[in-house]
Formats: C-alpha cells, sequence, structure tokens
C-alpha cells in the first residue's frame, strides 16, 4: 500500500561501511575540507593564519620580533589570560557568558595575598582558599542562572562589580599586598624548566601522541571500523613534533620553558579531552547545540550549567593567581581593566563561537597568543596604548565577524 | 486481528482547565502494524500522544499494556514500559557528530570516559539494520538533509528497544524525497515488529503507510478505517464530521489539478521545494 512514495526514494546506493571508508581517501579529506570551509565550519584555520599574518608584519617591522628573547616574555605574558580564557570557553560552548572571570581572578589573588601574606597561611593552603572561593562564587552564579533563570550577561554583570568589591574589601585600605620574591607563590611564574627536561617533556608529549593515535587505529581495525590511515597519523605526529620541538627549542634558547606555560597548555590540553571524551564534556557541547534536546536525553541540564560556572571561576582564579606570582603583589586594580575583556577576546579570536555549541580549548591558547602578540608588538614598535586598544579591537571585532558569517553560511545552507 | 494488542486505551479523557480535550477516546496498536492518528487541528491528537508518552497523564481511562493495566503518570513510565516517542521538533543538537547525537544521555562509557568505538559500532550495526543511508557517521548532524535528521531522530528512539513507537509530524517540514526516506523507515520499523503510531497531517503519507487510521474528532473517536478498503474522502468527512464542506468540495473539485503547498522546507538540506500532491491534505496549521 505504500507504492506511491516508496518509488520516490533517492537514497544513495552507497552502502554505509564502504563510504565511510572512502572518506578517508586523500581526496575526500581534501573534499571534506572544502565543504567544511564553504559551509562556516572554520575551526581554528582563521587565527593559525591571523597569528603567521601578525607575527611577519612585527618581524618586517621591528627584527627584534621573533627573537627567543622576546618570545619567551611574550609568552609569559600571555599566561594569565590563557588560563582565565579557558574557563571563557568553557561558558562560551554552552552558549552563555561569564562577565566576572576578571573580578574572580582578581578577588582571588587578593584572597591569597590576605590570607599567606597577612595571616601567615600556607602558600598551598592560601592557593587551595583562592580556588574554593572562586568555586563557591562560579556554583552561586551557575545556580541563580540554573535555578532562577536569570541570564547569565546579569548574573555576572553583577559579579564583574561585587566580586571586585569584595577584593577591595579584603585588601583594606593598604591597597597592594606584596609577595616574597623567594615564596612559593613568586617562583610559580619565574620558574622554567630546565634545558633536558623541557626537551624530555616534548618529546614525551609527542610520543604520546602518536601513540595514543596507532592505539586508537588499531582498536578501530580490530573491530573493523573504517580508519585514518597511518601516513595521515605520522604526518599530523610530525607537524606536531615541529611545533612543540620549534616552541621549545626557541624558549630554550633564551631561558627554558616557563612552568606557568606548562601550566597552561597542561590545562588546554586537559580541558580539550575532557570536552571530547568524557560525558560531561559531550552534555556541555549538547547544552550549546540544543538545551531542549539535552533535556529531553535525561542530560541533568542544571547540574551542567551550575558545575562549568564553577569551573570557569575556578580557571578564572588559576589566572589570578598566575598573574599575581608574575608581579609578586595583588593591587586594587588586579584583574580589573581589560583582564576580562582581553579573555574573552582571546576565545573568540581562537575561534570558539559565541552562539553556543562550538569551539575548543586550543582557541583560549591560540587567541591569547595573537593578544599577546599584538601587545608585545606594539611595546617593541614603542606605541601608545591607544593604538593597541584600537588594534586589539579591530582583531577582536573581524574575529567575531568571521564567527557571525560563518553561522550565517551555516544557516543559509540549512544546518541550524 | 484476532491477536492481543501490544497497547490499548480506552475510556481516555483529559482536561486542560476549560477545554476538554478528550473525551472516552480509545486507541489500539497491534505489533508489526502501523496506526495513523489523524484529525484536525485541536481534535485531541497531541493529547492522545502525550498521555501514552507520560507527558500529561490522562484523567481517566484504561491503558492495557499486553493486556495488564498499566498507569503511566511520567515520561519515565513510558520509556520503562518500551514506549518511545519521536517528537516533532527534532530533539537532535546540530553541533554533535550522527554516533553522539544517537547516543546522547545514554553514552556508552567507562568512569565518564566515552567509549566512541564501541557506539561507533552500534550506531552503524543500528542504522545499516534500518537501511538508513548516511555517508558518514563522525559528521555533525547539521551537515545531514532533513530526511537523514529524522531518520537519525527515529533511529534514537529505537537504541532502548521499545516495542512501540510514537512518531508525532515525522514529515513535517521535509520534502519530497525526504518524505519517502521517512516513510520507507517506518515500513522498516512495522517489518521489524514494532508496532507505530503514526501522527501526521499529510493524508498522502498515510495512505502510503498506515494499515488502520483512527480519526479524532473535537477529542472524540470519530472513526476507524482499514487503509486497505477506505477511501480518502470517507476519512476527511470524519475528519470534519460531514460530507459537504469545504475539504471535500476542494478534494473534488481539484482531484485533477493539485495545489502546491508552500511549506517551509528549511531543513530539507538541498533546498528542494516541497510541492506536495495535497488531494486531501488537511493543514490550516502545521502545529495545533
Amino acid at each position: 500500500m505504500s507504492t506511491t512514495t516508496k518509488s520516490n526514494s533517492v537514497a544513495p546506493a552507497v552502502p554505509a561501511g564502504g563510504a565511510a571508508e572512502a572518506a578517508y581517501s586523500p581526496r575526500a579529506v581534501v573534499e571534506a575540507l572544502q565543504r567544511r570551509l564553504r559551509s562556516g565550519e572554520l575551526g581554528q584555520l582563521p587565527v593559525i593564519l591571523g597569528l603567521i599574518v601578525i607575527a611577519a608584519v612585527f618581524q618586517s617591522l621591528n627584527s627584534n620580533f621573533l627573537t627567543a628573547q622576546n618570545l619567551y616574555f611574550l609568552t609569559l605574558q600571555m599566561v594569565s589570560v590563557g588560563a582565565i580564557a579557558v574557563g571563557i570557553v568553557l561558558v562560551l560552548l554552552l552558549g552563555e557568558i561569564d562577565l566576572s572571570a576578571g573580578s574572580v581572578s582578581g578577588v582571588a589573588g587578593a584572597l591569597l595575598a590576605v590570607v599567606t601574606v597577612r595571616h601567615g597561611l600556607p602558600d598551598w593552603a592560601g592557593i587551595l582558599c583562592a580556588l574554593a572561593l572562586a568555586a563557591a562564587i562560579g556554583t552561586l552564579h551557575g545556580t541563580i542562572l540554573a535555578w532562577i533563570g536569570v541570564p547569565s550577561f546579569v548574573v555576572t554583570l553583577g559579579g564583574l562589580m561585587g566580586w571586585q568589591g569584595l577584593q577591595l574589601w579584603l585588601l583594606g585600605p593598604q591597597g597592594t599586598i606584596n609577595f616574597p620574591y623567594n615564596g612559593f607563590i613568586g617562583k610559580i611564574a619565574h620558574t622554567n624548566l630546565t634545558r633536558p627536561v623541557g626537551w624530555l617533556l616534548a618529546a614525551v608529549a609527542v610520543l604520546l601522541y602518536l601513540a595514543s593515535g596507532l592505539l586508537e587505529r588499531r582498536r578501530r581495525v580490530r573491530v573493523q571500523l573504517p580508519a585514518r590511515p597511518v601516513a595521515g597519523l605520522l604526518a599530523r605526529t610530525v607537524a606536531l613534533a615541529v611545533v612543540v620541538f620549534g616552541a621549545v627549542a626557541i624558549l630554550n634558547a633564551y631561558a627554558g620553558v616557563p612552568i606557568a606555560l606548562v601550566i597552561l597548555v597542561g590545562l588546554v590540553v586537559g580541558f580539550d579531552l575532557v570536552l571530547r571524551r568524557t560525558r560531561f564534556g559531550r552534555s556541555i557541547f549538547a547544552l550549546g547545540g540544543n538545551i531542549e534536546a539535552a533535556r529531553r536525553a535525561g542530560i541533568p541540564v542544571n547540574a551542567i550549567r551550575i558545575s562549568v560556572f564553577a569551573l570557569a571561576s575556578t580557571l578564572a582564579a588559576v589566572g589570578g593567581i598566575l598573574a599575581a606570582s608574575r608581579l609578586y603583589s595583588v593591587g586594587q586594580s588586579s584583574g580589573g581593566s581589560d583582564t576580562l575583556l582581553l579573555a574573552i577576546a582571546a576565545a573568540v579570536i581562537g575561534g570558539t563561537s559565541l552562539f553556543g555549541g562550538r569551539g575548543s580549548t586550543y582557541s583560549a591558547l591560540l587567541g591569547a597568543m595573537v593578544l599577546g602578540s599584538i601587545t608585545s608588538g606594539m611595546l617593541l614598535l614603542s606605541l601608545d596604548t591607544s593604538v593597541r586598544y584600537m588594534i586589539t579591537a579591530a582583531v577582536l571585532v573581524g574575529a567575531v565577524v568571521l564567527d557571525s558569517l560563518a553561522r550565517r553560511s551555516r544557516l543559509s545552507s540549512g544546518r541550524e | 486481528m484476532a491477536r492481543e494488542p501490544l497497547l490499548s486505551l480506552f475510556g481516555i479523557s483529559k482536561r486542560f482547565g476549560a477545554v476538554q480535550a478528550l473525551t472516552d477516546a480509545a486507541l489500539d496498536v497491534y505489533a508489526g502494524e502501523v496506526v495513523a492518528l489523524v484529525g484536525d487541528n485541536g481534535a485531541g491528537k497531541s493529547t492522545m500522544i502525550k498521555v501514552i508518552a507520560g507527558v500529561h497523564p490522562a484523567d481517566s481511562g484504561t491503558i492495557l499494556w499486553e493486556g495488564r493495566p498499566v498507569t503511566i503518570t511520567k515520561p519515565h513510565d513510558a520509556t520503562a514500559l518500551g514506549i518511545a516517542t519521536v517528537y516533532q521538533d527534532l530533539a537532535l543538537a546540530d553541533n554533535i557528530d550522527v554516533v553522539g547525537n544517537l547516543f546522547l544521555g545514554h553514552e556508552v562509557a567507562r568512569f565518564g570516559v566515552l567509549d566512541e568505538i564501541t557506539m561507533e559500532r552500534r550506531a552503524r550495526e543500528l542504522l545499516s539494520t534500518l537501511d538508513v543511508k548516511i555517508p558518514n557517521v563522525r559528521v555533525p548532524v547539521a551537515a545531514l538533509s532533513g530526511g537523514q535528521r529524522q531518520s537519525v531522530a527515529i533511529a534514537r528512539s529505537l537504541l532502548g528497544e521499545p516495542k512501540v513507537v510514537l512518531l508525532d509530524e515525522p514529515t513535517a517540514a521535509l520534502g519530497v524525497a525526504q518524505t519517502a526516506q521517512v516513510l520507507d523507515l517506518i515500513e522498516r520499523l512495522r517489518d521489524r515488529g514494532l508496532g507505530v503510531i503514526l501522527i501526521s497531517h499529510n493524508l498522502a503519507d498515510v495512505k502510503a503507510v498506515a494499515d488502520r487510521v483512527v480519526v479524532l474528532r473535537l477529542g472524540r473517536n470519530a472513526g476507524e478505517f482499514d487503509m486497505a478498503t477506505a477511501t480518502q474522502e470517507q476519512i476527511v468527512q470524519a475528519i470534519t464530521g460531514a460530507s459537504d464542506n469545504a475539504v471535500a468540495r476542494r478534494a473534488k473539485a481539484g482531484s485533477t489539478a493539485t495545489r502546491g503547498s508552500t511549506k517551509g522546507a528549511r531543513a530539507s538540506g538541498n533546498g528542494s521545494p516541497s510541492g506536495e500532491a495535497t488531494g486531501g491534505t488537511v493543514r490550516a496549521e502545521v502545529q495545533e
């Protein structure tokens, strides 16, 4: 009785397995790339191109830009913003925003200074206090958002002012608290790995990547799933090795790999694995993609939202501690002014969508590198802060325009 | 059909405030058959589905599951019995790939770490037994056509191994070819021995795939037809409650000429306009 419509079926007569195997042939890879670009799935491509352009421009204007020394300090400069931006990426993936990240980084630094320097708590306990305070703050934001339904923009805008107030109150009339130069907290951002350890770490990272790729491939082959060709894996491993060993070579040429950078890269890689490989991470993407679908699928929507806001604030505190360590002090302006804007800009410039559900923690690292490069280049050219702000703004707006255009082309190709 | 129905509802009444949505309504579903539930907007189709799915429990009435009386008061009760619901607005996350969507909320994981390989293998098995053709199960659902997306949504409901599947307007917003894909899939569900309840406004689809049609009108049963013998006019008459009405007149006058409906083909991916032969389509609005 269904013959009338059945004859209309135009489904391709390719079996699912065969087609997917063909999906990994070199030509198919190129075609898939073209399709992604056309349909607005840009990922990290624009920011990588942007970094190359920025480096080329500054190097041509001032030959000191690509020296080991400059790149070393550029790296240290971006670590704090990068850590905050990792948290911002998590929140953006939900399709929400956290405007309190800067203030939370400041109040965490202030609490750390007050309990360790004024009240003589051990450094590790102070760090735990700072992280715990931030986690509590994030939980509060998330709870107000999830249970009462106040938009995240408003909740965290309140946080932006409120936690800065708490920071000023904690610091008291004295205003600035200095950390001892030889203390643990001061050393976090002023210690480098010895050169052999830096090389060793790079080698371990590359080998781990290769090993996990081969292992995954073997497991797929064993259950007869289509697997990527080994050549592709080797090519990606070589590319990774060039980047990682290149970075270590540059940093070792000056002073070695800073511990602070290892912390940032650890956060980026760790949270990337959490996002892509765990049930929690999958739930975050589901909430950002279609919150109603997530709810119907039985995902505990509110618990996920609260925990993401708690994580974002905790990461902001990590950024605050790194900043405090780098400056050996916490003051009334710590975490203020442009900290928040730089962190959000880093996440967005790095390719995480403002519209939720698309992005990766690597965009925090790449975006922070772009902003760090601009700042460093401007300093080398001894340009004024005013110019730096305007250029940073142009880059940020450019990134958001790209994100919006990509979204529009996804919409027009019926993909959202 | 002397067999016992899988799911049997009778005497179902449901009131929302001042509105009597269902009055003494009844519906049977047997294993291996497609029952179409049709009716005009506000006839109570969606309420009936929600009663079965446990979204809005009935005020009164009896539900028999494989002959045993059961109560369904929340969605979990329905799922536990073996009733899966595919809602009209696709419950898919566009940014997640096909495998991820199929297992959304029920991921295979060890200590919270996803076992992608097991999930991909099971996804491929499921899609190939349903003969759903998707070139690459690792592309985001956003990259699929409307028909493929609806197929994924239906396949997703089958992971819990249900016995009855409720489909709420599965072909709304689909083009002609896409609709055919979904209708094929519905037939495969029937061939697997599932009981399928299909809500549709589109009598052409109903005619194509249903074994039996149950008509609701103003919250009451208004007729039941065997698709093999019933005519479109009989069904339209039952839906509208009169033999002489605008739809019937149009159907008569327009039986040679067909009217192209301009229903949005947004989700159809290839952007093909879905001009349908709507000989007796009753579609005042898509949603009621």
